[in-house]
């Protein structure tokens, strides 16, 4: 195998591949990336079995071959060479290395075989279909805060991405929770997901998926089979397989009948909880929210450190309420809100509470409240 | 020999009486003047502070106990001499002593003088390790420069400061290492002042039984008596790794102890790290619903002992042992402290799952850790299992009934399996 290519698209695909290989792994091949040439481009595939990365760049190929090696290795010294640099890849096959040239900088790297690569056997996926990258990106951006890191209940360690049926008809859906925080949001369903079947995608895999969702204008091919995920660009395709077991019955979970009702502008709200819970350093520390006709007084009382206090003037006119969370869900949610005022739907003080974005139903939270 | 009085506190070399004071009361040892770990353990810490605050029990036998569980808690020394021991029901230890004083305990009390006691420690080094009220470690390495006086000097007068100013008495034990100043504090009592030093260690620990070891308990000792060692020297003979094969973590830990070393520092306020019980079953197990009866009891005990203290605790740890010693933990980090034994169970059955096919197993332990007080505890609930609390609240009903009615008053059919 012999190509050069530029050092900028070099880095770039290399970076992406390398970022999911597991830094801490005993099986040596899987700490390798498996770089094939072939025709005018070059592809690096890097895998922790869970998930495999994908990456095309465009190269000039004098010999086509593959190999595989170290991928921290070889973006460390991808990374130190000079921009614009143009960088010449040789593997005779025979040394059992890999000479990385640019300009007077001359690395030979160990390589280990490339049948020994775990290449992710290809399946047939049941659906197919296209998405705009700005849609996906909302999808699991707006869902991901929520997924669980608890391994005792390893369904909820991803996001349940399927099709349900809304207000306004079919819909592509997100959902992620905890257990103590729940987000669902819709999105329209695109041409040829009518069949798909519903999926967790794992955490890692959305935090990998969220690299290829940065280009606007990019249009997402995305497969789903029972087992596995695809999101593919031009460039890069990302297959991850899915959790295998059951995302518990969330439409139970989102309240329906909550009638008091709070309209308040999320950022100054989001300012405020993130004020008064200062005082305390406790990672599960409550802020009490106490409403009363169109005020709101967030106050945190942490008994070590001191307290806090502050008001709010808000749309409120349902009956008195007094309402504890936890800080950080608040925040989390909060931040969530980017167009128009946040509204919470109470019901009383020990049940979930719905937070939406204005009227916009299709994006809503579920927090459980914290006894205070 | 460097020699101490221990009421003078001169220093002098052998001679039989204090060459000032002539008094009898001498420390000798050729190691006396450097070695720095101590050991201060009360003498019937419970009883002399009895008598100390009523004189006219002095020169009786005094019991400290009764209360709910009828037991012996501490016997002053004249007692002791009729065979009463710590932990004996007070019928039996009665019928020993008739004459015996019976006194309920003043904790209170007792946790004032100790108190005072460990402010006296503090004067003479920062790095004081309190084991309960009444016994405690001290690590005294570089501080003779500070005080002008060796770590022994400085010992004999805090006990004399404490019979001086509080009217109680406690043994110093002083030696190179938390293992042996604390067996050294054992072995003159009362008013005792024993130094092992580095040189006669393995002399002195030869021929003793094992079960001095601080942790071996009836099962162990059980243990290691089915393999032939009964003393240190039996200890000895084995080969670093046998011991590790047969016995894990512990084997390792025996094989120094054997050879009279200890690792472990001396901490000043270690605070409770966690809280966890386990259980050695009589014989192996693999069944899944006998170790789910183990799981709750064992969660209900942490749960109870968390309750007692006030505190909670984010991490939830399960321990097994399977059959060839060898241990496996799970635990698992929840978003909020909790002391509350449905959780604890319900969380250490799911970890339970993920390793039950490695049965069978000889000991089973749940821990909580990362503690914290119990005002951040159960706080919010669980989307997703909206039962959580009514059970938790049907718990906390619970506890107040067996609060009431005693512990017998209500369980769950699952702690009957």
């Amino acid at each position: 195998m012999k190509f050069s290519i530029e050092r900028g698209a070099l880095l770039r695909a290399v970076a992406r591949a390398q970022s999911v290989v597991e830094r801490r792994n005993t099986i040596p091949i899987l700490a390798n990336v498996l770089i094939e040439a072939d025709g005018d481009e070059v592809m690096f595939r890097a895998t922790d079995l869970d998930i495999e990365v994908l990456d095309r760049a465009p190269a000039k190929v004098e010999r086509a071959g593959a190999t595989t090696v170290n991928a921290v290795t070889f973006h460390e010294i991808v990374r130190k060479l000079a921009d614009g640099a143009l960088v010449n890849l040789t593997d005779d096959g025979a040394s059992g290395r890999l000479t990385v040239e640019a300009g007077r900088s001359n690395f030979a790297l160990a390589t280990l075989p490339r049948q020994d690569f775990p290449v992710m056997a290809t399946s047939e996926y049941a659906s197919n279909f296209s998405a705009p990258a700005p849609v996906l990106r909302r999808l699991f951006d707006k869902s991901k805060f929520a997924i669980s890191t608890e391994e005792t209940r390893y369904y909820l360690n991803g996001v349940y991405m399927h099709v349900a049926e809304a207000e306004s008809g079919r819909v592509l859906r997100c959902v992620a929770t905890d257990g103590h925080r729940l987000a669902r949001i819709d999105a329209g369903l695109p041409d040829g997901a009518e069949d798909m079947p519903g999926v967790i995608v794992p955490r890692k895999a959305v935090g990998e998926l969220r690299k290829l969702l940065d280009d606007d204008d990019a249009k997402i091919a995305v497969s789903v089979s029972e087992t596995k995920v695809r999101f593919a660009t031009p460039e890069i395709t990302l297959t991850s397989k899915v959790i295998d077991g059951t995302f518990p019955d969330y439409t139970r979970v989102i309240p329906v009948n909550n009638t008091r009702k709070l309209e308040v502008d999320a950022s100054d709200f989001a300012r405020a909880v993130d004020r008064v819970a200062t005082v305390s350093s406790e990672r599960s520390r409550a802020v009490k929210m106490q409403l009363d006709e169109d005020r709101l007084i967030l106050s945190v009382n942490a008994p070590d450190a001191g307290n806090a206090e502050e008001e709010l003037v808000v749309a409120y006119s349902d009956e008195k309420l007094e309402i504890g969370f936890n800080a950080k869900y608040l925040l989390e949610i909060a931040s969530q809100v980017d167009r128009e005022n946040a509204v919470f739907l109470f019901n009383s003080s020990a049940d979930p509470t719905l937070m939406r974005e204005g009227t916009d139903t299709s994006a809503v939270y579920v927090v459980m409240p914290m006894r205070v | 020999m460097p020699s101490l009085c221990r009421d003078c506190l001169t220093t002098f070399q052998d001679a039989p009486r204090c060459p000032s004071c002539r008094s009898p009361r001498v420390a000798a040892h050729p190691e006396l003047l450097d070695l720095s770990i101590a050991h201060m353990d009360c003498d019937a810490f419970y009883a002399s502070v009895e008598k100390r605050d009523n004189p006219a029990l002095r020169d009786k036998p005094v019991i400290v106990g009764g209360g709910t569980r009828g037991v012996v808690t501490t016997a002053c020394y004249i007692a002791r001499i009729k065979g009463v021991r710590s932990a004996m029901p007070m019928f039996q230890a009665l019928r020993l002593c008739p004459e015996a004083t019976v006194v309920k305990p003043r904790f209170e009390v007792y946790s004032a003088v100790s108190r005072q006691i460990r402010a006296m420690m503090d004067d003479l080094t920062p790095v004081v390790e309190p084991l309960s009220l009444d016994e405690a470690f001290m690590d005294l390495t570089g501080t003779a420069r500070l005080h002008g006086a060796p770590p022994a000097v400085m010992l004999a007068r805090l006990t004399a400061r404490m019979q001086a100013e509080l009217g109680i008495t406690g043994s110093i034990g002083l030696s190179h290492n938390k293992f042996l100043a604390k067996i050294a504090s054992d072995l003159e009592k009362p008013r005792g002042f024993s130094v092992i030093g580095a040189a006669e260690t393995m002399d002195f620990l030869g021929p003793r039984p094992v079960s001095l070891i601080w942790g071996v308990g009836a099962v162990t000792r059980a243990a290691l008596e089915r393999a032939g060692i009964r003393t240190f020297n039996d200890l000895r003979r084995w080969d670093r790794r046998d011991l590790e094969d047969r016995f894990g973590g512990m084997g390792v830990r025996l094989w120094h102890l054997a050879r009279g070393e200890d690792m472990r520092r001396v901490t000043a306020n270690a605070p409770v790290k966690g809280v966890s019980n386990e259980t050695t079953f009589r014989a192996d197990t693999a069944d899944a619903d006998v170790l789910d009866g183990h799981i709750w009891r064992l969660s209900e005990k942490v749960s109870g002992r968390l309750k007692a203290k006030g505190i909670a605790g984010r991490i939830v740890t399960l321990k097994l042992k399977r059959s060839n010693h060898s241990i496996l933990t799970r635990r698992v980090s929840l978003h909020e402290p909790t002391q509350i034994a449905d959780r604890i169970y319900r969380t250490a059955r799911g970890l339970f799952e993920q390793v039950a096919r490695e049965g069978p197993f000889r000991l089973l332990g749940v821990g909580v850790s990362e503690l914290v007080g119990d005002t951040a505890a159960d706080q919010s609930g669980d989307l997703l299992d909206p039962q959580a609390a009514s059970r938790a609240a049907a718990e906390r009903a619970a506890d107040r009934i067996r609060q009431r009615w005693g512990d017998a008053a209500i369980l769950k059919g699952r702690s009957l399996r």
